[in-house]
């Protein structure tokens, strides 16, 4: 690990000014930064120490129905808050079914959206690679294998983001929250990562020196409390990445039709995959699985396998957001989080 | 750079001055400290050996920068039993053959603590396994692991009733 | 602080037996030392003033190291040195050299030439942890890479002169073409199995001080007398200046029986600097020169006749070996011995890969070949109509095939019929895609034999016994995990006739008596045979004192023997006449008697006999039906190994294995980018082996087998044949729950999305 210098600022002001400095890093919990260093991926010459920063660890339920989530709440904190879960079931089914009881213990929320790809050629810190040294080249392009992107990728780049967090948050609209030396500004969730294009080095809206501070969800989002499901299909049972994963929520009108979708989709992009037209087409549709196959097909127009190896995601996608439709459909379980979030998940 | 560093440490306050940032709390326990419980199986969060509690909370110390906790209660595999008295975890392990080599036992042990304490899986079999799947035992002893946490889950709460 | 005698609940009924302390499921006599972190794995020593070594490994597959950016990493604050082809410590052996078949080629920094990735091509050696790693990071080698050779289809492919560990890569009995042709059926199918990692929990740390020319070393061996003799050739030492200790190894698995170069590379540390290193390679850095599992490529025709009767059994495997090294998985071995067959055709023929080289790993060529072997018989008897186990019932070997000779025993039938009953096979139909359960999921079942041959290697051991009653064992016995401090131990207590809390037992040390290879899964039979002779010659001795002594109430037993328990001796025709051991020793004036004992193969009980655990393995697997996502829902074994030490340590054994077959089944799997010959996945994040969740319900049934052939104590191995049927049932009930024949291992579920 490259040697720094360690800073660990008092509040959020101070952590921002330390900031500026470039080369500086901030430490949340590190469960991502200190691997990465250890992999000589993360080079940084000053950690910007947050990990207790005060006023950025609460669960905030705000007057007009709006969660707000402290960028410093711990992943399994929140997962296990029986407002936050009973209100956002498949952010909780989410979080759950990311890596392991440890590691959510110490990641936060906004280290979460921080989080980095885990291509091999990315981590691996010696292959060419524009995400890691911009203009180097795409060793995944030439073999890519089955974490690699289906949607949205460049020549530039085919890289997966992995997060499950992140998935359902795409598909209720939560919005970050971000301090900055130039003040506060908001972005939404579907907006702060990145798609490669041209310019895979940057991968989310934050910029220098800028700090996630919360994470909101707005009022809409608990309307799907009866009706949403996190799946995740995965090479093993627990601890592993999505091969492909969705989150599905809906609304049911009075009639059984449904009032509103949401579709996101995991591992199969370099953000979480929503696509309008697919819930666009579910609106006012009886939940049938012919419904749900037109969503499913419009969440994966476009797609297109980067080798042979990851072909087999788009029709798994397509399969993996059907199942996730039908069992929102089915109602959320009365206990949340099933576990685990796979298809042999107890209810 | 020196780091002053206070943690509470098995129970006992340690004043310690950490020569650099780097140092994870994993090798401060093991190559500082002298604490060689906590397992080093990857040194990147994939195995679980080195779980030891922050705060009551089960955690990987090998991602975990130990100047980041800074006044932080550390718990290891070393402060776990009472005098010659083992914990109920601990007993378990041992009656229901939780382990082989026992490397990655002091791991499995001080996260099975952690899972009881979360109190979300009980006694019930699928949630232990799920709540255990971040401890990556190669010998295969998951079954006699199952049974443990089983065991000490139902003995702790069944002393809590009691209590 | 004791262990708990409370039995585990899951125990098998009867297995607990009073008497002596053979048979009883004692818990771990290591386990309060390992469940409070006391035990001292390797790693876990830090002799004063040591330096921590970090290793730089090659990032190319094959080709040269053309720089190394030495200056700054020794700018870096704290390191000591750089050790590198410049500087290293000369060695008195070439480690190319080969004089036997365990010693193995080295990498130790003798030339700038790389062979595979992850080789060291320098070793950073620092006052902190911290700054070896970053000094290490620091070379930043600059290359000439080649095009490295990755695959099964690269390279010249030739018959190696043999495979394992001096076995023949051809066998031949009968005329397999003939039997083809004679058959009603036949069938011709190819299995892949990937290149896998042995991926024990401890990596394979060595911490190193040199005296002079003495040298201390903490590593993890399996082998302790072995490595000794490997270190002192390089070295140019005697053995005897060498002492290694290895009381607990963090698994072994085979990639620990000889050392690997990075702990070879920590004495040369030590050696440079003068001062104790302790190097702990890194994950990532194990993947490459600790040896791995062969990938294999088989190709199995099988003809039977119309009652189900095979004709034919034809094994070919192409394998692997690294491009400078000898190491032939011998998927082939299983299939002699297996099944009855007129013909049987075994051919191994190899490629040369610019990777590490292979070694053994748990089951080597069983547990590959048993892949192949017990699909082909699954999809034999669906091709005959016939229930698979009763085609194996069928087929089965009365005498070993190929060699004609008899078992010295074999409980298969057993393990087939009590393995069936407790998983309820009976009824099991024949067609795939039957059945699902209530949630939807397919559900299918399926078996497979296991096999693995009943090994013994060289070993020794002293036993001495006090006038105080107490006695002391002590031979150079290695525990992995399989429970040697345990097991070991009772056959000591009760070779002594004592208790065993009067028992000193001592082992994991170079300095005590030579007990052979914890390998092959023979290291009870070796080293136990080793400590039930030494103790015999104790209780020899004492029997002479007290059957020549007139005072003794054994006076006379000459003939008649005695026998030694609860710290007494008693004539065997008469267990009333009996003598303390205390009072034998103090009438003799002797504070205590030692003896010594020898364990190893009997050639004429080899030369007549074949001698082979056994065991039948059933599977059930779930499958969801649209996304192929896979659980093994229960694993039922039922084995055979002889006398079981104790059961509860067994049972685990079989656990693991089982859990093993599960992993090769759907989990492990080695990926290499064929372009660089660099790893993809090495890593425990992305090279998967199972967690607690994706294992099932197990049983393991001990069947009873009594073996008065195989060794002095009766017993077989119990450690590697877990795998080797299962990997082959959960592969036959993935297709029977699915209709999908899956022949590449793992079975992941794009294979099965139809």
């Amino acid at each position: 690990m490259r040697r720094f210098d360690y800073i660990r600022p008092a509040s959020v002001p101070e952590a921002l000014a330390a900031g500026q400095v470039p080369g500086t890093a901030f430490l949340a919990a590190g469960t991502n930064l200190v691997d990465l260093m250890k992999g000589g991926v993360a080079t940084p010459e000053r950690i910007v120490d947050i990990t207790r920063l005060p006023g950025l660890s609460a669960i905030e339920r705000l007057p007009d129905g709006t969660t707000r989530v402290g960028a410093l709440v711990r992943n399994s904190d929140l997962a296990y808050d029986p407002a936050f879960a009973k209100a956002y079931p498949m952010v909780a089914e989410a979080l759950l079914a990311g890596a392991s009881a440890q590691l959510r213990n110490a990641a936060t929320v906004g280290g979460n959206l921080m989080q980095r790809t885990r291509c091999q050629y990315f981590t691996d810190a010696v292959s060419p690679c524009n995400k890691r040294a911009p203009g180097s080249g795409c060793a995944a392009l030439g073999h890519a294998t089955r974490i690699h992107a289906v949607q949205g990728w460049s020549e530039h780049c085919i890289a997966t983001h992995p997060s499950d967090f992140c998935v359902p948050l795409a598909a209720l609209d939560a919005v970050v929250e971000i301090a900055g030396p130039d003040g506060a500004r908001e972005v939404p969730l579907t907006a702060f990562h990145l798609l490669p294009g041209d310019h895979p080095e940057r991968e989310t809206d934050l910029r220098q020196a800028e700090l996630i501070t919360a994470l909101r969800l707005p009022p809409e989002a608990a309307s799907f409390r009866g009706h949403a499901r996190y799946l995740k299909v995965r090479d093993r049972t627990s601890y592993a990445f999505a091969v492909v994963s969705a989150a599905a929520a809906l609304t049911l009108e009075a009639g059984g039709r449904i009032g509103q979708a949401r579709l996101a989709l995991g591992g199969l992009a370099l953000k979480p995959w929503r696509v309008a037209e697919a819930e666009a087409a579910l609106a006012g549709q009886a939940p049938v699985p012919e419904a749900f196959a037109k969503a499913a097909d419009a969440a994966l127009a476009g797609a297109k396998p980067t080798g042979e190896a990851n072909a087999f995601k788009i029709e798994l996608a397509r399969r993996v957001a059907i199942r996730a439709l039908t069992q929102a459909a089915a109602g959320t379980p009365a206990r949340i989080p099933a576990l685990p979030a796979s298809p042999f998940g107890i209810v | 750079m020196t780091i002053p560093l206070r943690l509470t440490l098995n129970g006992q306050p340690r004043e310690i001055a950490l020569d650099d940032p780097r140092v994870t709390l994993l090798d401060l326990l093991r190559e500082r400290l002298g604490l060689t419980g906590a397992k080093k199986g990857c040194d990147r969060g994939q195995c679980g050996a080195c779980t030891v509690l922050v705060d009551g909370r089960r955690i990987n110390s090998c991602l975990t920068l130990a100047a980041s906790l800074d006044g932080a209660e550390v718990l290891t595999i070393e402060g776990l039993a009472e005098g010659d008295r083992l914990h109920p975890v601990q007993a378990a392990f041992i009656a229901h053959d939780g382990f082989q080599c026992g490397f990655c036992t002091p791991g499995q042990i001080m996260s099975a603590v952690g899972l009881i304490r979360e109190g979300h899986a009980g006694t019930d079999p699928e949630r232990i396994r799920e709540g255990m799947s971040g401890n990556l035992c190669r010998c295969g002893a998951y079954a006699g692991i199952l049974d443990a946490v089983q065991d000490a889950a139902a003995r702790t709460e069944h002393r809590e009733d009691a209590a | 602080m004791t262990a708990t005698s409370t039995p585990a609940s899951n125990l098998p009924a009867g297995a607990i037996r009073h008497g002596s302390s053979i048979g009883q499921p004692l818990t771990r006599r290591d386990g309060p030392l390992k469940v409070t972190g006391q035990a001292r794995f390797s790693a876990d020593n830090l002799p004063p003033g040591t330096l921590h070594a970090a290793l730089c490994v090659a990032r190319i597959a094959k080709g040269r190291v053309t720089g190394l950016d030495v200056a700054a990493a020794e700018a870096h604050p704290g390191v000591v040195a750089v050790m590198t082809p410049q500087n290293a410590p000369a060695l008195a052996k070439d480690p190319d050299a080969k004089d036997g078949p365990f010693t193995f080629r080295l990498d130790l920094l003798q030339n700038d030439t790389v062979r595979y990735a992850n080789q060291p091509i320098a070793v950073v050696i620092a006052e902190t942890l911290e700054a070896a790693t970053e000094g290490a990071r620091l070379l930043a080698p600059t290359y000439a890479a080649e095009t490295p050779r990755i695959g099964l289809d690269s390279g010249a492919v030739f018959t190696p002169d043999s495979v394992g560990v001096g076995a023949p890569p051809v066998e031949i009995d009968g005329d397999v073409e003939a039997g083809l042709a004679a058959a009603s059926k036949t069938i011709a199918a190819t299995y892949e199995t990937p290149a896998q990692y042995h991926n024990a929990m401890e990596p394979h740390a060595a911490v190193a001080s040199w005296d002079g020319n003495r040298l201390t070393l903490h590593m993890p061996t399996q082998a302790l007398a072995m490595s000794q003799g490997r270190l002192a050739g390089l070295f140019g030492i005697s053995p005897d200046d060498i002492h290694i200790e290895s009381p607990y190894l963090g698994g072994g698995f085979g990639s620990k029986g000889v050392p690997a170069g990075p702990q070879v590379l920590a004495c040369m540390a030590a050696k440079l600097v003068g001062k104790p290193v302790k190097l702990v390679p890194t994950r990532s850095q194990m993947y490459g020169p600790m040896g791995h599992r062969g990938p294999t490529r088989q190709t199995i025709r099988l003809g039977a006749d119309a009652a189900g009767k095979l004709t034919a059994l034809d094994h070919h495997i192409r394998t692997a070996s690294s491009s400078f090294d000898d190491f032939f998985e011998p998927a082939g071995r299983a299939t002699s011995t297996l099944y009855a067959s007129p013909a049987i055709a075994i051919r191994h023929e190899a490629v040369r890969l610019d990777t590490g080289t292979p070694l053994f790993m748990r089951a080597p060529g069983e547990a590959t070949g048993s892949v192949a072997l017990e699909s082909a018989l699954d999809e034999m008897a669906f091709a005959l109509g016939m229930d698979p186990l009763e085609f194996r019932l069928a087929n089965y070997a009365e005498v070993e095939p190929i060699t004609g000779k008899p078992f010295s025993s074999k409980a298969l039938r057993d393990c087939y019929r009590r393995g069936a009953e407790a998983f309820g096979w009976a009824g099991r139909p024949l067609q795939p895609r039957q059945t699902r359960d209530r949630d939807g999921f397919l559900v299918g079942t399926g078996m497979g034999t296991a096999t693995f041959p009943a090994l013994i290697f060289e070993g020794m051991a002293r036993a001495e016994i006090r006038a105080d009653g107490t006695g002391t064992v002590e031979l150079g016995a290695i525990d992995m995990g399989q429970g040697s401090w345990t097991a070991l131990a009772q056959i000591a207590a009760d070779g002594l006739g004592i208790g065993m809390d009067a028992l000193t037992f001592r082992m994991g040390s170079s300095d005590l008596p030579n007990a052979g290879i914890a390998g092959g899964s023979g290291h009870t039979a070796t080293a136990g045979g080793a400590i039930h002779a030494a103790a015999g010659d104790v209780i020899r001795q004492l029997a002479d004192l007290a059957t020549n002594d007139p005072a003794s109430p054994l006076y006379g037993a000459g003939n008649a023997g005695v026998t030694a328990a609860g710290g007494r001796l008693a004539r065997r025709d008469d267990p009333s006449r009996s003598e303390a051991i205390a009072d034998i020793l103090r009438r003799a004036g002797r504070a205590s008697i030692e003896g010594q004992g020898k364990a190893g193969a009997d050639p004429a009980a080899q030369a007549s006999y074949a001698m082979h655990a056994h065991g039948a393995v059933f599977a059930e697997v779930k499958v969801d039906p649209e996304l192929g996502q896979i659980r093994v829902s229960r694993l039922t074994g039922a084995f055979a190994a002889g006398r079981v030490i104790n059961p509860r340590l067994v049972q685990s054994q079989y656990y693991g294995g089982m859990i093993w077959g599960l992993s090769f089944a759907l989990h492990e799997r080695a990926e290499m980018d064929p372009r660089t010959g660099r790893f993809l996945n090495d890593n425990l994040a992305e090279y998967h082996v199972p967690v607690n969740a994706d294992v099932p319900a197990l049983e393991a049934i001990l069947v009873h087998e009594d073996d008065a052939v195989v060794n002095a104590l009766g017993v077989k191995g119990v450690g590697e044949i877990g795998i080797t049927g299962t990997v082959g049932a959960i592969a036959n009930a993935v297709w029977h729950a699915t209709g999908v024949r899956v022949r590449e291992m793992p079975i992941t579920l794009d294979k099965l999305l139809g």
